[in-house]
């Protein structure tokens, strides 16, 4: 087994070597402009974008004509909501959110907010769903677009997008959604889940960084964006700007993959990650999982060792490569927003770690980290004046502590 | 982020961890942070009555590294200093020490304000044994 161990595959994936192999050439000989219409150049890198155009769409069951390429899924995001503010301006200018989406989602929509639109932004409930009776009941007759992630990145929590797709469609209203965590991972079908607008990163699913893709429904109902980068009119006129060939051949590549290999991969890693689960707890009492157990991605765990601070936990496993929420580990020094969401109090966020298992994860690999982790999670609560209190029987939520 | 050898050392080899009897007159409590601000510390001291020196010092941190090598670094340097010298350790002198990155700063501040909390409990609790009414209301936590 090699040390470090990584176990944050949701911030991002090694790229497979099928991946880069099939990327090689596009980098040597086959490095033409996508755009040069009248050279064999061009046609062999148009060929081969248009080659990975279908890969994707197969893997949603999208039309290879109903997708866009992107610098990744920060671009999807901001394009899927940005243009469609501004396309459908005259329609109305609400959009609905949640509160747990990723930054790029929650900032592009204040970002809008500044402008004058109105956004809400749906609470999630204690298993990190959202109601859909709040989404009902939050819709507007200037609603212009919902916007719900497919699966979360911090709790890997899979939100009910069918039946949001449904609330949508009956309403009139756009459906973008955010799925970088899910698309490759779990089954994803644009039209079973009636969704308008996907956002799908690359190297969330074994591809290059700084590529993505934007799927744009093309029928039923036809979906329409303003421009955010402007320039040559690529990819439809919605996104220009020179085709990064050989990400998008990585990206095409990856999604063959996932699609190829996602029954066989789901499975192994879903018993990978109940094997952890189910060792942690065996091992050491009060850990409590954030987010519903049910509704969540097969190589997801996010766990909160109570009476322990989340870096303090990460520094006791540097072999081992996963995240914490704790507001140390932040750049804003403010604990995860999405456990705080959950409503389980501002310490469990503190004391959270994140799994990601993913394509190379092994048995071997998930025995050392319970191991590991079993051992510095008692050192830290021997060390602990909070496992102390409440092993002397003080109830830690009567205290009144001494803050700054 | 990279922490220095001694943050890290103190982490792996924190000095004195543990508790004092709480209720031992000669023996100051201090416990100051929250849980849901990611970090709270408790710092204990004895003292010999007779010559006002920190015989024993100890402490529990639920924090960060920096966190639990402040507060190891605190207790290091409490043995053997008199109540008044104790009370002239300053923040800034652990950050230096441990070469604290300016995210850090809040975690030597609470090994400070530990380390007051701590000695004005050791003071009460002298005070009221001598049956001295007390000055003010330490700021102490109550269960």
């Amino acid at each position: 087994m090699k040390l470090p161990i990584y176990m944050d595959y949701h911030a991002t994936t090694p790229v497979d070597p099928r991946v880069l192999d099939a990327m090689m050439p596009y980098f040597r000989e086959k490095f033409g402009n996508a755009a040069s219409r009248n050279h064999p150049f061009g046609w062999e890198a148009e060929d081969a974008v248009e080659a990975a155009r279908k890969q994707v769409a197969d893997l949603i069951g999208a039309n290879a004509k109903e997708l866009i390429f992107t610098s990744g899924a920060t671009e999807s995001n901001n394009l899927a909501i940005k243009g469609v503010a501004e396309m459908y301006r005259e329609k109305g200018n609400h959009i609905i959110t949640c509160v747990t989406e990723h930054k790029a989602v929650i900032d592009t929509c204040k970002k809008l907010e500044k402008q004058g639109l109105r956004v809400t932004y749906l609470p999630v409930q204690k298993d990190g769903r959202i109601d859909l009776d709040e989404l009902r009941a939050a819709i507007t007759d200037k609603t212009i677009l919902i916007t719900i992630m497919t699966a979360n990145n911090e709790i890997g929590v899979v939100q009910p997008i069918a039946e949001i797709g449904a609330i949508a469609k009956e309403r009139g209203i756009l459906f973008h959604t955010d799925a970088v965590q899910a698309v490759g991972k779990i089954p994803f079908d644009v039209n079973a889940l009636k969704v308008d607008l996907v956002s799908i990163s690359a190297h969330k699913i074994y591809g290059p960084k700084g590529v993505g893709a934007l799927y744009v429904r093309r029928r039923n109902p036809r979906v329409l964006l303003a421009e955010q980068i402007s320039g040559g009119g690529h990819e439809r006129g919605m996104r220009s700007g020179t085709l990064n060939v050989t990400g998008i051949v990585g990206l095409g590549k990856a999604a063959e993959l996932c699609r190829q290999d996602m029954e066989k991969d789901t499975e192994r890693l879903r018993t990978l990650r109940d094997r952890l689960n189910q060792k942690l707890h065996e091992n050491l009492d009060e850990i409590y999982i954030n987010g519903s157990m049910e509704h969540r991605l097969p190589h997801n765990l996010n766990i909160s060792f109570a009476y322990v601070e989340g870096e303090s936990l990460l520094m006791g496993i540097n072999d081992v490569a996963v995240s914490s929420g704790s507001a140390c580990t932040s750049a804003s020094l403010e604990p995860s927003y999405v456990l705080k969401a959950l409503g389980a109090g501002d310490d469990l966020a503190h004391s959270s770690i994140r799994f990601g298992l993913g394509r190379w994860t092994t048995d071997e690999e998930v025995d050392y980290v319970v191991d590991k982790l079993t051992k510095v999670v008692r050192r830290l609560r021997e060390m602990s004046p909070l496992y102390e209190m409440v092993k002397e029987g003080v109830d830690l939520s009567k205290m009144q502590w001494v803050t700054h | 982020m990279a922490y220095s050898n001694k943050v890290v050392d103190h982490y792996e080899n924190p000095r004195n961890v543990g508790s004092l009897p709480k209720d031992d007159v000669n023996v100051g409590t201090g416990l100051v942070g929250a849980p849901e601000c990611g970090d709270v510390m408790k710092l204990q001291v004895k003292v010999n009555p007779e010559t006002g020196v920190i015989d024993d010092a100890k402490f529990k941190t639920f924090g960060c590294g920096s966190a639990i090598a402040s507060s190891s670094l605190a207790t290091e340097w409490l043995k053997g200093k008199t109540v008044e010298q104790a009370l002239a350790i300053k923040n800034t002198e652990i950050v230096a020490e441990l070469s604290l990155p300016p995210v850090k700063i809040h975690c030597s501040v609470l090994a400070e304000d530990a380390i007051k909390a701590a000695i004005a409990d050791y003071k009460k609790k002298q005070d009221e044994a001598k049956g001295v009414q007390p000055a003010a209301e330490h700021a102490q936590p109550s269960a």
